[in-house]
């Protein structure tokens, strides 16, 4: 965000430094995740996880990489070759630009400039998230019908099916929130939530009487990023591997990046929207005071990604009826009901 | 302000560049060894039969034609959410009368059965 005696070159570095150290975060974040679950799951399924790789295993992301790159990339001769090449690109894209408007702080005072501590915040940043996660429905679905595959037309179509639904309920359940905070940009949102009542009761969205729209955001999210319980394209059992049946090495890699990514920027969105985002109790000197914001976020995101895994290591997979009438039947208009009502009681209260 | 935006386009710019890049360094260093067994679909080892390409049912097209009309009535709500306060109690009458619309609508379709999954 340029104050105005930043000049332009000064504004375009600060901007690619500031995307290189997100996209190196992200990417670790998201090497990590896959790490974390892997431990995870181990642990509740009663065993190890990797251990071998490393001190805990923890180079075992590295290694996974590695053999990524040096595996052979079949491109078979049945598929429509450019759309098959495109659509991984097209997935990992999508859900990595879609971090590009997330706060993960409030801003620091670095050799007398106030950066702030997001590559950039418009006043529709919420908008455009919307926008580019949609489009990774997209990838899927391309992915499905270019492989000229049975399992992958199968995967692609159930996935983008399901994808749309909750997209229904994903919005609606934003509108709640929207109407406490009258902005769409991240950093106002944000800010809409500090302060306590009491002194000790955060005044987080969820508090607010948001917790309705908080589920439906969390279900609608699983379902978005398909996972257990919403894994039905890659229902290994029946489908293989959905969409990606036809995929190897570094292109395979990129679709699993892009899932492990998109929950990164699933968990992000709900502590900023629901969660009050980097609020919290900051002390110390003026260098606490700088990180612990940033600390607190990543607590969030962390809590998240660990339900994400601790829920797959636990519950069983949908049907698919019942999944679609999960999201048509019984999210839909328990969103609507939740715009009606706090629409009605904020009225009520001004 | 305009200048917001720019960050967003270097880093489309930046992911362009660096994801087909990715996939031509993987090409020059991985092995290349094609086969006539690797090259058919997989179909959990028995020879594919028809083309992958067949008819699927009819409900995707539903819940497609669904999505699209609840989707821009979400849309459409998200500017009125975000004016809220400022709309006052016009705003709010005005979109109880569209919700109730909505929600006829949403009747309707659940009564001839577009939403089961069958």
């Amino acid at each position: 965000m340029p104050t105005g005696n930043l000049s332009v070159t000064t504004f375009v570095i600060a901007s690619i430094i500031k995307i290189a150290i997100v996209l190196w975060v992200l990417l670790t974040a998201v090497a990590y995740t896959v790490w974390l679950e892997r431990k995870v799951v181990g642990h509740i399924q009663n065993r190890w996880g990797p251990t071998r790789v490393g001190p805990f295993g923890l180079l075992q992301p590295l290694a996974d990489g590695l053999k990524f790159i040096f595996k052979e990339d079949l491109t078979p001769p049945y598929v429509h070759k450019f759309l098959y090449i495109l659509a991984p690109m097209l997935a990992l894209s999508m859900s990595l630009i879609a971090i590009c408007l997330i706060p993960f702080g409030n801003s620091v005072n670095i050799a007398g400039m106030n950066i702030p501590l997001q590559i950039t915040d418009t006043n529709i940043a919420l908008l455009i998230i919307l926008g580019i996660t949609s489009i990774a429905v997209y990838g899927v679905a391309l992915a499905g019908w270019s492989s000229n595959s049975k399992y992958s037309l199968l995967g692609g179509l159930r996935a983008s099916a399901q994808m749309i639904s909750y997209e229904v309920a994903l919005g609606l359940s934003l509108v709640g929130v929207l109407i406490l905070c009258g902005t769409f940009s991240l950093h106002g949102i944000v800010e809409a939530q500090t302060g306590t009542w009491f002194g000790f009761i955060p005044k987080w969205n969820i508090f607010k009487g948001q917790f309705i729209a908080f589920f439906i955001y969390i279900m609608a999210a699983y379902a978005e990023t398909n996972r257990i319980p919403f894994d039905l394209p890659e229902a290994e059992t029946e489908l293989v591997a959905g969409y990606h049946t036809e995929y190897s090495s570094m292109k395979f890699a990129m679709f699993f990046m892009a899932e492990y990514s998109n929950m990164v920027t699933v968990a992000c969105l709900a502590s900023i929207l629901f969660l009050g985002g980097w609020t919290g109790p900051v002390f110390g000197p003026p260098i606490l005071h700088a990180l612990l914001p940033i600390f607190w976020f990543a607590l969030r995101v962390l809590f998240f990604i660990f339900v994400y895994i601790w829920v797959r290591g636990t519950l069983p997979r949908f049907r698919y009826d019942q999944l679609m009438s999960f999201a048509w039947k019984f999210l839909l208009p328990l969103a609507i009901a939740n715009v009606m009502i706090t629409a009605l009681v904020v009225a009520l209260r001004s | 302000m305009p200048a917001n935006y720019v960050p967003i386009f270097i880093f489309i710019a930046i992911i362009a560049v660096a994801l087909p890049v990715t996939l031509l360094a993987a090409k020059l260093i991985r092995p290349d060894n094609p086969q006539k067994t690797k090259a058919m679909p997989y179909e959990c080892g028995v020879d594919p039969i028809g083309d992958a390409r067949a008819r699927y049912t009819v409900r995707f097209y539903i819940i497609a034609i669904l999505f699209v009309v609840f989707d821009v009535e979400t849309i459409f709500l998200f500017p009125w959410a975000v004016q809220y306060k400022a709309l006052g109690l016009f705003g709010l009458a005005e979109m109880l009368v569209f919700l109730a619309i909505l929600i006829v609508g949403y009747v309707w379709v659940w009564k001839k059965g577009a939403l089961e999954w069958i």
